[in-house]
């Protein structure tokens, strides 16, 4: 058995682009000067192979004959190129480089770290095997030569933009490996870790030991269950019983016990989220009567609403935090690819059509002496992100379409990525029923040991240790293994070859099965389940979050008829158990029980959470007076240039948008495809022209000031944002996300409940119903500063709130760009006097002011008059007033449009906390016209003809006249005829946009 | 002649099919899809279909390389089904992936005497994968897709779609044999009437092609797009055309009354029309009547 490195390397006059990318984002990151990096792929590829065989698979499969060279030598070696292959062995194509050239530099080697999944090897792997060429094992590597760089510098340098230490090895100078680690055999030993005689302090360290993160309370409950079952408990039992405690797979502080209070007095909740959130959708549902268009609610992995007379559609929004912290490209990536498996498990399965991703970073541009220890550059992170989110997207095929990113200095330590998925569910197949007798199937991906613990892990806060002790539980995705269950699993759905399905999410086999026998009981075979490599215990197996696995309940008799199916197109699927009528949950490794639970201790035993939440409105302050100006143009500038108003293009151009063939309205629009649309629509089933209409609402400045009106905006926001587009307004369904700091604290709890409140109230006077939703708590950073001293950054509270609404014929949807000059201007809902929280704040850098809030039945009528004026035909543009006001509204229009346009603000439609006084510059009515970020408002176009019919639909809404498209200038007066405050051409102000994260 | 029939072919990864087989069945077609896996078992499978097609995705996850597994599965096992399939005067198509498996196959442009491949799709020059809009333009060809058409307007989305030749000559010589088939092409004329106010966009970056980023997304050689065989029956193109045959697919739809359908339909219509040698009547979509 011989081990080769295959080196592919640019070819003769082909540019180095991975070495160009890296040299600019050295120098972007101010880690380097001028330096030049040189870069290869590798491939290690061990077997009973000669060189001839090893050139052919370099030939055939690992380089490009056109663009690329390749190298290869025989492992171990150590000097250099000097087995470089010859061009004569008769293989077509490939140019080889001469002997010695070598690239200048210090050579660096970046190696995943066993165990971590390695989708490409894996595919090197099967495709020699398809080949007929007989490989036992891969590995790929990246190779680095760095010239220039100060060797002082070389280990800051690996670890800030090379490799990352939580899933890579840093390997300098040349290989010296002899073989790749492929496991060591596993050897069954029952662990048994007793309890029963252990002191508080015992316990405590028990769980901090394996990494339960239980509480004492809990500690205490399993002690005195395993004292009445009078013996000690296995260490899976243990682990079964902390995973399916754990906040991520039972939120046990937001739908626990919670006393609050606020000025208003104080309430309890036996169950937090059921009384505020569920509540609200328990009562619209009611009200809606014969009419509920709500399917499943806050049960199944994902909501379920109805589409058409086919389909109903399912939507989950999840958070992948902490994961993305450590490792962002892995965290995104099986942030993504979990989500997908949330519909996917939903009923008896839907079909994924689009997703939407929300992230929040660190502003890019912090300076690298500001990072605290362990945590990565905000810049890197997003990077990681944007391809994580994109690699998995876009392999499997599902249109990535609407998303946000925020920027908040706040979220340096913990990055936030929200991922969220919709599909497509035949209405007949929304309910599941495991039986006693079914096979417990699992289908998908191998069991191997990533994310162990990852469950578990997302409950604890991070801290500057984490990048180390948790890295078990950074996972990498394989999407194509994914796209592939997801393929068989519908056509198995349609012959209906099993009875329910749930995902392997977090807590792997332990909280799927555990989930769908809850009612039942069930025994695992774990020797049975698939491995990716020995050595694997069976606790290691039942906790594992390896991705792209599902679960199956399948009646005996169609065992034959699955298997048969996944083996067609090279999917595995494996019986690993059977659900049966006990009420327990057993476990077995090769006949021997290594567990024995009472599913009703396991998910009805952990002792009730019991928090207090306090929460005291901040003293109000009036907003910092702003310098007097007679031009706006340089704030408006600077508007459009602040991060989160900015163009997020690079991003959105990295994810395919238009996959499936149902596009109908892109995140990206306008004359020059490079305006910010306000919502996605797409039509997922291609023969009909129903549309789904996919949009968000998040606004963490508002939280700092109030969470209830942080809460209320969200919503109105994802709500005017769909019906921006043409969405019916009594057909919104929505999700909440709560990402929040350290709850333990009564404070933050509170100022969570305050927004659950809020959730609740507005979504019923909206008569929007909540659908599903999901958590993450306890996002603070822990660390130590340079003078000793213990910090804390807590994100601010961050709620989003998705909304995925309806449109009867996509051919009513309007767009956001202007669309010929002489068309009217008008503004939709009322201005108020709330500039507190408004980027126009942020940018003037102004403390204080008044957070808009929402009135609710207002813009309820609001956005139904706006709705039928848009099915009507009378708006030819449409765009929501939001970050910014209406300024930044009005500038994205324009250039968006390729237009201009003429507006006074006398015109504007404003309640009586806006002076109408508008004469001298910096005042107040000129301010709030301007850049309040009040909410449920809009620009309309409307062309003169359609006047009269707009302004009829409109009757009962605040609603006015506020100017007319032209072709050239964007012109702004306080009244008519006065001096222009603002005054510019839009292509500048399009410019001013783009410029902040126009990334190469 | 009743409707061709398509196969449409399916490997792990492959994630176009759908549209791909609704465009054909807009066009007149009848479609398949089939696993690579089929095939492979059977491959004699293809000859009772006139139109094979591979769409695009990731096949095989594009691991190692943009459609590199796919092609050599098809070098390896398929090379004879597949040429007695074209021998036989029926059509192939590659779209994207489907483009980047074609072009590694030999099917499209066959290698030279000391076995080189003639050209090759290797990464963007951006680094990334992109998805944008790119206008078209139709070359002096016999590729049988694009028989009557001129100028195109259709959606890319790809990391690994810069067309290159080894040397200039290799890519004069497809240019004078007609094979360089679709170009991508700066579109003032189209963006002007659009309404864009500057519509020749900075270049960022150093290229090889007349047309600069990002109207040429890639950095694609000659600017070209698509790619046809000698025989004009095979034919591989980066852009999507099954991604433009509804009005509501054209980024600017909602600006200006909407046609029947969108400008991608044509290359399906035309294979359609080659083995039924008169238009089929093409049904608007969206009858279905929604409440």
């Amino acid at each position: 058995m011989t081990l080769w490195e295959v080196d592919v390397l640019p070819a003769e006059g082909q540019p180095d682009l991975h070495g160009r990318q890296l040299s600019a984002e050295a120098l972007d990151l101010g880690l380097a000067g001028r330096l030049s990096i040189r870069t290869a792929r590798g491939y290690l590829v061990q077997g009973a192979l000669d060189r001839r065989q090893v050139a052919t698979l370099a030939a055939e499969l690992l380089a490009d004959a056109v663009v690329e060279q390749t190298r290869i030598r025989q492992l171990p070696g150590g000097d250099g190129n000097q087995a470089a292959s010859p061009n004569g062995t008769g293989l077509p194509g490939g140019h080889h480089p001469p002997d010695g050239l070598e690239p200048p530099g210090k050579l660096v080697h970046v190696l995943l770290k066993p165990g971590v999944m390695d989708p490409v090897a894996q595919s090197a792997l099967d495709a020699a095997g398809r080949l007929g060429v007989p490989v036992e094992a891969v590995r790929t590597l990246r190779k680095y030569w760095l010239d220039g760089l100060d060797p002082d510098r070389l280990d800051l340098f690996c670890g800030k933009l090379l490799a990352n230490d939580s899933v890579e090895l840093v390997i300098p100078g040349p290989l010296r490996l002899e073989r790749l680690e492929t496991g060591q055999p596993y050897r069954f030993r029952r662990v048994i870790e007793p309890l029963r005689e252990l002191d508080d302090e015992g316990l405590r360290k028990l769980s901090e030991r394996m990494q339960l993160y239980l509480s004492l309370a809990e500690m205490r409950t399993i002690q005195e269950h395993f004292r009445g079952l009078d013996r000690e408990p296995t260490d899976v039992e243990l682990e079964t019983i902390a995973q399916t405690w754990s906040e991520h797979c039972s939120h046990k502080t937001l739908a626990g016990r919670i006393a609050y209070s606020d000025e208003h007095g104080e309430r309890q909740f036996e169950n937090m989220l059921k009384e505020t959130i569920f509540e609200a959708t328990r009562r619209i549902r009611q009200q809606l009567g014969d009419d509920d268009w709500c399917v499943s609610v806050f049960q199944d992995n994902a909501g379920v609403v109805r589409f058409d007379d086919q389909f109903h559609v399912v939507f989950k929004v999840e958070t992948h935090n902490h994961p993305s912290a450590l490792e962002p490209y892995g965290g995104a990536n099986t942030g993504l690819g979990g989500v997908i498996r949330d519909p996917l498990g939903t009923g008896l399965g839907a079909r994924p059509v689009c997703n939407t991703d929300v992230f929040c970073f660190a502003p890019p541009d912090t300076p690298h002496d500001q990072l605290p220890p362990g945590v990565l550059h905000p810049r890197r992170i997003m990077r990681g992100v944007v391809s994580g989110v994109r690699d998995y997207g876009n392999r499997m095929g599902i249109p990535t379409v609407n998303g946000a990113v925020y920027f908040d200095p706040r979220y340096l330590g913990n990055p936030l990525v929200y991922c969220g998925n919709v599909g497509l569910l035949p209405r007949d197949m929304w309910s599941k029923q495991t039986l006693a007798g079914d096979l417990i199937v699992v289908v998908g991906g191998r069991t191997g040991r990533d994310g162990i613990h990852g469950a578990t892990f997302s409950s604890a806060e991070l801290h500057s240790g984490s990048d180390v002790q948790s890295g078990g539980a950074v996972q990498i995705g394989n999407a194509i293994t994914e796209k592939m269950v997801v393929d068989v699993l519908l056509q198995a759905r349609d012959q209906g070859l099993y009875r329910a399905i749930t995902d392997c999410g977090a807590g792997g086999l332990s909280s799927a099965v555990g989930e769908m026998g809850a009612e039942l009981g069930a025994v695992v075979w774990l020797d049975r389940a698939p491995l990716k490599y020995d050595g694997l215990s069976y606790t290691e197996i039942w906790i594992s979050e390896a991705q792209e696995r599902m679960v199956l309940s399948v009646p005996p008799e169609n065992w034959e008829a699955l298997r048969a199916l996944c083996a067609a197109e090279g999917v595995e699927a494996t019986v690993i158990g059977q659900f049966e009528a006990t009420d327990r949950l057993r476990l077995l490794y090769e006949d021997q029980q290594v567990a024995d639970l009472r599913m009703d201790f396991l998910h009805d035993g952990r002792p009730p959470v019991i928090r207090q939440a306090r929460y005291e409105p901040a003293p109000a302050r009036p907003l910092d007076a702003a310098p007097p100006r007679d031009d706006y143009e340089p704030v408006l500038r600077a508007l459009l240039g602040s991060l989160n108003i900015a163009s997020k293009e690079w991003v959105i151009r990295q994810y395919d948008h238009e996959v499936q063939g149902g596009s109908v309205i892109k995140p990206l629009v306008g004359v020059a495809n490079d305006g910010p649309s306000d919502a996605a629509v797409v039509r997922p089933v291609l023969e009909s022209r129903r549309g789904l209409v996919l949009a968000c609402g998040m606004n963490p400045y508002y939280g700092d000031l109030d969470t209830y009106h942080m809460a209320a905006s969200a919503i109105d926001e994802a709500l005017r944002n769909c019906v921006a587009v043409g969405a019916d307004p009594a057909r919104i369904a929505i999700l909440d996300n709560f990402c929040w700091g350290y709850t333990d604290r009564p404070e933050t709890l509170g100022s969570l409940v305050r927004a659950a409140l809020a959730c609740q109230e507005v979504a019923i006077g909206f008569g929007t119903p909540f659908i599903s939703g999901k958590d993450s708590l306890n996002n603070e950073f822990r660390y130590v500063d340079a003078d000793g001293r213990q910090q804390a950054i807590a994100i601010p509270p961050s709620l989003l709130i998705s909304a995925l609404g309806q449109v009867d014929d996509v051919r009513t949807c309007v767009t956001m760009d202007l669309k010929s000059a002489g068309n009217l201007l008008y503004q939709v809902g009322l201005t108020r006097d709330e500039l507190g929280g408004s980027h126009f704040a942020l940018v003037e850098g102004l403390v204080g002011g008044q957070v808009p809030r929402v009135d609710v039945p207002l813009a309820k009528a609001t956005f139904a008059a706006l709705h039928r004026a848009i099915v009507a035909g009378t708006v030819r543009a449409c765009h929501d007033l939001s970050e910014g006001g209406l300024v930044v509204a009005l500038a994205e229009m324009a250039f968006a449009g390729g237009l201009g346009a003429e507006v006074t603000l006398a015109g504007v439609p404003c309640d009586e906390s806006v002076p109408s006084e508008m004469s001298g510059a910096g005042g107040r009515g000129v301010l709030a016209r301007l850049f309040a970020e009040s909410n449920s408002r809009f620009l309309c176009e409307v062309p003169v003809e359609r006047q009269q019919q707009f302004e009829q639909l409109l009757a009962d809404v605040p609603h006015a006249r506020i100017g007319q498209v032209t072709a050239e200038l964007l012109t702004i007066r306080a009244v008519e005829g006065g001096p222009p405050l603002v005054e510019a051409d839009p292509i500048n102000l399009k410019a001013a946009w783009q410029a902040p994260l126009r990334w190469r | 002649m009743s409707r061709p029939r398509v196969l449409i072919l399916r490997a792990p990864g492959t994630n176009c099919d759908r549209e791909t087989a609704y465009a054909f069945e807009l066009a007149g077609a009848v479609c398949e899809l089939v696993h690579i896996n089929r095939v492979l078992e059977n491959p004699s499978l293809p000859d009772e279909y006139q139109i094979l097609c591979i769409p695009g995705g990731f096949s095989y996850g594009d691991d190692l390389a943009a459609g590199r597994i796919l092609a050599s599965q098809v070098r390896h096992h398929l090379a004879d089904a597949f040429h007695r399939f074209h021998q036989a005067g029926k059509l192939i198509l590659g779209i994207c992936n489907g483009f980047q498996v074609l072009i590694q196959t030999g099917l499209l442009l066959p290698d030279d005497s000391q076995g080189r491949p003639p050209a090759t799709l290797t990464w963007n020059d951006s680094g990334r994968f992109e998805d944008r809009w790119v206008h078209l333009e139709v070359a002096r060809t016999s590729a049988v897709f694009l028989r009557g058409v001129q100028r195109l307007y259709l959606p890319v989305a790809h990391a690994e779609g810069k067309f290159v030749c080894p040397d200039q000559q290799t890519l004069r010589r497809l240019e004078q044999a007609g094979q360089l088939a679709l170009r991508y092409a700066d579109g003032a004329a189209e963006r002007r009437n659009e309404g864009v106010k500057h519509p020749d966009p900075p270049g960022n970056g150093p290229w090889s092609a007349k047309v600069p980023y990002p109207l040429n997304p890639n950095g694609s050689m000659g600017d070209v797009a698509g790619v046809c065989d000698e025989t004009g029956r095979v034919f591989g193109l980066m852009p999507h055309p099954e991604r433009h045959v509804d009005p509501t697919h054209h980024p600017h739809w909602t600006r200006h009354a909407l046609p029947e359908h969108g400008e991608g339909l044509v290359i399906f219509q035309n294979a359609v029309e080659y083995f039924t040698d008169s238009p089929v009547a093409v049904p608007v979509v969206g009858l279905r009547s929604v409440t």
